[in-house]
């Protein structure tokens, strides 16, 4: 074993390179900090990096999932047939549930229409799983296994069975990162159900809590009122249950009452989620209609073929590039 | 030759693994106890073989572990480059301590570490992070004797130590 066999570190002295580089290396770190703290260019960065990203997230998910499976292959038989007979029952009482609701979503289409407002109460909405990556933590991100290529875009609602889980703040080609909303940095504006008080819940410091600073003194907040969604805001859908207030009180400074919620949604027992396509009214004039399809003079050509071959045009989904490629292949043939 | 490339390829991959174990999810109430994996393994480099270890490969290190975790660039890197220094500094001295000194100079390392990554959070304008925040510099020096015999004893057996 050599003692000391190298130059670079002497035993008491520390040489000047040294620190003239450790200065260089941490102005570095401090100047990408800054430039992404300020441009968010991050996000753009790991767009172009996600090749090499998104297969580390999927490999290193790989342990909770197989532990998932585990568990699964191990559970008694006794435990199964319980959590299936309770299954069963839920279903049974949501399907009672949604036929009396039926009939009501129904008046309800009709009296809207009576209204003419557009609402609707149809849901479109996207299955989700997640993957089991650890993001750090308390830093109440979740990674989720639909992206770019499944139409995901930043800004959509993640829900679960119960409420609100957050919204995808970062997507990448096949995977997207989701904000929970008990992140620090998160906030909701909500409504409490029973007195239509809106508020705003914010995520908690301290973990899987919300927040609402700031209700009026005056206010009728007690235990247990329930929160949802209240639609201002335009970012998250009006109705959807968020959470309950567990604890009123006065904040220290006798302005306004702080009361503390538990979120409705299950954020750390959740596999599968489910996005949320249509995003709330947005405030203000709706926007001009996109122009669809290849413009007027390159179709001419194409509704002839289009006319005697009616299987292209039967798919519902991607109609416009089954017509484009139809004109880019029969123009050359027509030309000449 | 092939002994130089077997050493090299044990160095990456320990540094690679340290980032997966960083990105593996622990069960919900242990997850304030998870160590900062890649610092450990970077000291562990540092004390066995100091001169491979650099500055640029800890700020290299620290720039893919965040992008891994896509939270702010840089700011791994920071803490990692700043703790190889520290390291690299006293490794003359900290590699002929016996192993509970080790320990506790890793408690002091780490503990350093969480100190930057407070500074840098609140700079960049988050909340405080609660009390939990503190546990895992203690976990990570708890298990530092563990990782390193683990480690020297997988080096022995691989044949690759070095001279």
């Amino acid at each position: 074993m050599a003692l000391n066999r190298d130059d670079s570190s002497p035993l008491f002295a520390g040489s000047v390179a040294g620190t003239l580089k450790l200065i260089v290396y941490l102005a570095l770190a401090c100047i990408l900090m800054v430039l992404d703290h300020r441009g968010g260019w991050l996000a753009n960065v790991r767009y172009g990096l996600s090749l090499v990203v998104e297969p580390v997230y999927r490999i290193a998910g790989l342990p909770s999932q197989g532990f998932h499976a585990a568990t699964v292959a191990f559970a008694d038989r006794q435990r199964l047939t319980e959590s299936n007979q309770r299954l069963r029952e839920d279903l049974l009482l949501a399907n009672a549930k949604l036929n009396r609701m039926a009939s009501v979503a129904e008046q309800n289409t009709r009296l809207k229409e009576l209204l003419d407002t557009q609402h609707s109460l149809n849901l479109n909405v996207q299955l989700a799983r997640l993957i089991g990556v650890d993001l750090g933590t308390f830093r109440h991100r979740i990674v989720l296994n639909v992206g770019a290529r499944d139409q995901v875009k930043p800004g959509q609602v993640v829900i679960d069975a119960r409420g609100v889980m957050g919204q995808v703040v970062d997507v990448m080609p096949t995977t997207s990162v989701a904000m929970l909303i008990t992140d620090p940095n998160h906030a909701i504006p909500v409504t409490i159900e029973r007195t239509g008080l809106r508020t705003i819940a914010y995520g908690s410091r301290a973990g899987d809590m919300l927040v609402l600073p700031n209700i009026p003194v005056s206010s009728d907040v007690r235990e247990g009122d329930k929160l949802v969604t209240s639609g201002l805001g335009g970012r998250f859908p009006p109705g959807f249950p968020v959470g309950e207030i567990r604890d009123v009180a006065q904040t220290p400074s006798g302005t306004f009452l702080s009361a503390q919620a538990r979120p409705a949604a299950d954020l750390d027992r959740s596999e599968d989620v489910l996005l949320l396509h249509d995003l709330a009214e947005p405030a203000g004039p709706p926007p001009p209609a996109p122009v669809a399809g290849p413009p007027a003079d390159m179709a001419m050509p194409a509704a002839p073929p289009a006319a005697t071959l009616p299987s292209v045009t039967s798919p519902t989904a991607t109609p416009v590039p089954a017509r484009a490629s139809t004109a880019t292949t029969t123009r050359p043939a027509v030309n000449p | 030759m092939n002994r130089q490339r077997v050493r090299l390829l044990w160095f990456i991959a320990t540094l690679l693994g340290s980032l997966f174990l960083m990105l593996i999810p622990l069960p919900s109430p242990l997850t304030p106890l998870k160590p900062y994996w890649p610092a450990l393994v970077l000291l562990y480099w540092c004390l066995q073989s100091g001169d491979r270890v650099t500055l640029g490969l800890a700020f290299c290190i620290g720039v893919g572990a965040d992008l891994f975790d896509g939270v702010l660039l840089g700011e791994q890197a920071l803490r990692l480059t700043a703790m190889v220094f520290i390291a690299l500094r006293f490794r003359s001295r900290l590699r002929f301590f016996p192993m509970w000194q080790q320990s506790l100079a890793v408690l002091a390392f780490l503990l350093n570490d969480r100190v930057l990554l407070l500074l840098v959070r609140v700079l960049g304008g988050d909340a405080l992070p609660p009390a939990e925040y503190w546990i895992s510099p203690f976990v990570g020096a708890a298990i530092w004797p563990f990782l390193f015999l683990i480690l020297d004893d997988l080096r022995a057996r691989l044949r690759i130590h070095e001279a």
